[in-house]
């Protein structure tokens, strides 16, 4: 799998990259050299400094010391800092998570734009197009270069993104989180086209937390964490675990899902429509969750999941079909009669939904319960019984924070999590709504969110996990539901599970797998 | 090139700093027209401290200005805090005056605590009721408060002015469009003797008190802090946002109404369609440079009633128009903005090279 073992001469050479913010030692004295055709993984948790690392190569952050050299006429130059113009020209291009396309315009506007003369672009239109086609049938990277962007679906885009930045000739192409939007065969259509332009000479920066993912594509793995680079092995010689102990810095115990049997049913979808965005809409979706089993759905964003959710967390109610809870056709939707059955819910977009940021730590962790008469007596909030809960859920859930009384936005996005986990966990739910639980979190606290979701289970809750990540769903899932265009299909349970065919379920394909 | 870095931490003391800055950042950049005015500038200040806070009757004067200043900032703080935009205090203090004239100038007898309490009640009521419409609209069609809260302001001193030239009009007032004198049993008792203070003073701090009870140490306040800080965790955490905003904005049209009573019951004795300098507006000011808190309204009130106090005094003396009080709390506006902007984000000189 990995790509060629004989790479060429270093096109890229990054020496002793230093850079403080404040107090923040973002970079550390890095040292990371890349050579022609070869792919160089940079690994590490949010906040390791990968970001400021690649902001740094492409001049968008002077550093403080160190230097970043470039093959030129006269072997490595140094290339000036903190100039973007002076990385483009050196042949540095970057693709970022979130696109930068114009919309509107087609995907062969997109391309060219910025490298033509305003003026004269009709005149040179056939040149730039041949160029371009050209560029297209060396890569293997096939879109269609009339359509608006708009109408491109994700992949595409990516393909429009990477066309872009070959059509300016790049030697070193940085990718930063690409599979993150993509589904499974769409990521591997991606590396069939790096193991291309590898083998054509392109030297690749490939930025993940992925380790499956790097461990597949890459030929070497620099890892960094707090800011240093703290070991670069070789892929074939490096494993999962190995990977993880040093993004993290210690061994990472991973959840185990011990079989049991699972109990009567706890939510019950059938035929149901919901959600007022057509695209994003859920679909005559039918579904169950059986207390103590996790049931995972996996789908790329944007096919239903969010409307699921608002379903699930009581925000919406369906526009047809029927919902049951605890066996009984569901009378009241809404986040406060939800809560009030028992039904945990972890948003997904914890700073838009799970916390208010000003408020304290303590405030957040009773803001659901808040008129429960545990916490108010005549509407006067109880102090004494808000602060125990609070040091009793910094306790058993090992929120890091200056003490309950500090503003929750003080938190990192793990302790956050903490922090809702110990909300809603707390009083013994018996069905759980996880959208995302741990996305963008580090190994260190997605394990924990692991145990905790896994705990719940073997204590008899019924858990819908909603995930993009799809090893975190086949790790965690009894079975696995798949969205598509707001339609929910059945995958079956993990322990049968077909990689391939979550794949082909993810991009709509239900009818060309078998069963 | 400037850098903005949001300050991840704030000391107690740095929104107090950024308050109190703006107020003397305000009071400086008045030197500009003050000395254009060709006034010293030394003598100017110490004119305008002399006539707010100099003697016994300046800062009686001043308190009686700060009194209806810290209901209207008690009412804007408490809506802002809610993230609802109430700039209709001015209409509802009128509201609250009309609704203690119409009370308490002689349709209802009763001794003097009970009659009180009534027009506090009326006056409190009035204003409340002002704020049903806009909160109305706001949850049935999405209107935006601040449009409907201020243009409602305009309706209803006209509403005023019509009942002045009309049913409310004093029939002993050789015309003027004014209200017949509020009964001495309804009036807020004075304070002291050969002054201008009046009960209205107990009553505001009273209500300043309850706010920040109300604020800090109940449910419902625990509610409209969570609303006004992020409606949509709020709303995922089962709070009923459209309870919590209707009643804010009860409670807030209420406190502006309650300063329309002291105006009309404590100080003129009755109601003219010139009630007001604009106290309604200036009370979004005073909760501004509060930092929205309520035991902070009572320290900003003071301040700004004594540049207002101050800056009539001073003008009396040199000549300088006393719209220079306007500009002074204009200005601090202004700067408690500005204030509040650094307080949030700390501001870099960055170099930047090659850019």
């Amino acid at each position: 799998m990995t790509v060629s073992e004989a790479p060429g001469a270093v096109v890229l050479e990054l020496a002793g990259i230093d850079k403080r913010f404040g107090a923040l030692h973002a970079n550390a004295h890095i040292d990371l050299s890349l050579r022609e055709g070869e792919v160089l993984a940079l690994l590490g948790e949010n906040g390791a400094g990968k970001t400021t690392l690649m902001n740094i190569l492409f001049g968008h952050y002077v550093a403080d010391g160190g230097e970043v050299r470039v093959a030129g006429a006269q072997g490595l130059e140094p290339l000036p800092g903190g100039s973007p113009a002076a990385a483009l020209a050196a042949g540095i291009g970057m693709v970022h998570q979130h696109f930068t396309l114009a919309e509107n315009l087609s995907g062969f506007e997109n391309i060219v734009l910025g490298t033509e003369p305003v003026l004269r672009l009709w005149r040179r239109a056939a040149q730039a197009r041949e160029r371009v086609e050209q560029t297209m049938a060396e890569s293997g990277l096939a879109v269609d270069l009339d359509a608006p962007v708009e109408r491109l679906s994700v992949g595409e885009k990516q393909r429009v993104e990477i066309l872009k930045a070959l059509y300016r000739r790049v030697r070193v192409l940085v990718l930063d989180e690409p599979t993150a939007v993509l589904t499974p065969q769409e990521a591997e259509g991606l590396f069939a086209v790096l193991r291309r332009l590898t083998s054509r000479g392109l030297a690749v920066i490939f930025i993940s937390h992925k380790l499956n993912e790097v461990l597949a594509i890459s030929g070497r793995i620099a890892v960094l964490r707090a800011g240093r680079k703290v070991g670069e092995v070789a892929a074939r010689e490096a494993d999962r675990r190995l990977l993880a102990e040093l993004m993290v810095g210690r061994e990472v115990p991973a959840g185990t899902r011990a079989e049991q049997a699972s109990g009567a049913p706890v939510l019950q979808l059938s035929s149901v429509d919901a959600g007022t965005d057509t695209s994003r809409a859920l679909r005559e979706a039918t579904l169950a969750v059986h207390a103590g089993e996790i049931v995972g759905v996996a789908g790329v964003s944007g096919n239903g999941q969010a409307a699921l959710a608002a379903l699930v967390a009581g925000l919406e109610a369906p526009a047809a079909g029927e919902m049951r809870l605890f066996g009984e056709p569901v009378r009241r939707h809404s986040p406060r009669a939800f809560v009030a059955r028992a039904i945990a819910r972890i948003p997904e977009d914890r700073h838009r939904d799970g916390i208010v940021g000003s408020m304290s730590v303590a405030e957040n962790l009773v803001i659901e319960d808040v008129r429960h008469r545990d916490y108010q007596r005549a509407g006067f909030l109880r102090f004494g019984a808000v602060r125990r809960r609070a040091e009793a859920a910094i306790r058993d859930y090992d929120v890091r924070c200056p003490g309950p009384d500090a503003p929750a936005r003080l938190l990192s996005g793990g302790n956050m999590q903490k922090l809702i986990l110990a909300r809603v966990l707390a009083r013994g739910p018996r069905l759980i709504l996880a959208n995302q639980p741990s996305r963008g979190l580090d190994v260190g606290a997605q394990a924990d969110v692991h145990r905790r979701l896994l705990a719940a289970r073997a204590a008899g809750a019924a858990v819908l996990l909603i995930s993009e990540d799809l090893d975190e769903l086949l790790q965690l899932s009894d079975r696995v539901l798949v969205m598509h265009r707001g339609r929910v299909t059945d995958a079956g349970p993990t322990a049968q599970l077909d990689r391939a065919r979550v794949g082909l379920l993810m991009a709509g394909h239900g009818d060309a797998a078998p069963g | 090139m400037i850098a903005l870095e949001p300050r991840q931490r704030l000391a107690w003391h740095q929104p107090l700093l950024a308050s109190a800055g703006a107020g003397v950042a305000a009071l400086l950049l008045v030197a500009i027209p003050i000395a254009s005015a060709g006034v010293p500038l030394g003598e100017a200040y110490r004119l305008m401290a002399a006539g707010a806070f100099g003697s016994v009757f300046a800062l009686s004067e001043t308190l009686t200005r700060a009194t209806p200043l810290m209901l209207t900032g008690l009412a804007a703080a408490v809506a802002f805090r809610a993230k609802l935009w109430n700039i209709g205090g001015e209409g509802q203090l009128y509201a609250g005056a009309l609704a203690a004239v119409a009370v308490g100038s002689g349709a209802l007898a009763g001794p003097a605590p009970l009659l009180v309490a009534l027009v506090l009640l009326a006056g409190a009521l009035a204003g409340a009721l002002v704020m049903l419409g806009p909160a109305w609209l706001k949850m049935r069609f999405g209107a935006d408060e601040v449009v409907t809260t201020l243009l409602l302001n305009f309706v209803i001193i006209l509403f005023v002015q019509m009942m002045l030239e009309g049913p409310l009009q004093d029939p002993m007032g050789l015309g003027w469009p004014q209200s017949p004198p509020i009964v001495d049993e309804a009036a807020l008792p004075p304070l002291l003797a050969r002054t201008r203070l009046h009960a209205g003073l107990y009553v505001a701090l009273a209500a300043a008190l309850a706010v920040w009870v109300l604020l800090n140490r109940t449910v419902l306040g625990f509610e409209m802090r969570a609303v006004g800080e992020n409606q949509a965790a709020a709303r995922f955490a089962g709070i009923a946002i459209t309870r919590t905003m209707l009643v804010t904005a009860l409670i807030s049209g209420a406190l502006a109404g309650l300063a329309g009573v002291g105006e009309v019951a404590g100080l003129k004795g009755y109601l003219t369609a010139d009630l007001s300098p604009g106290f309604g507006y200036a009370g979004i000011v005073v909760a501004m440079l509060a930092g929205l808190s309520p035991l902070g309204v009572v320290v900003a009130a003071v301040f700004i009633a004594g540049v207002f106090v101050g800056a009539d005094s001073m003008s009396r003396a040199t000549g300088v128009s006393n719209y220079l009080a306007d500009l002074v709390v204009a200005t601090a506006l202004l700067c408690v903005l500005i204030g509040g902007f650094l307080t949030r984000f700390r501001v870099r000189l960055a170099a930047r090279a090659g850019g």
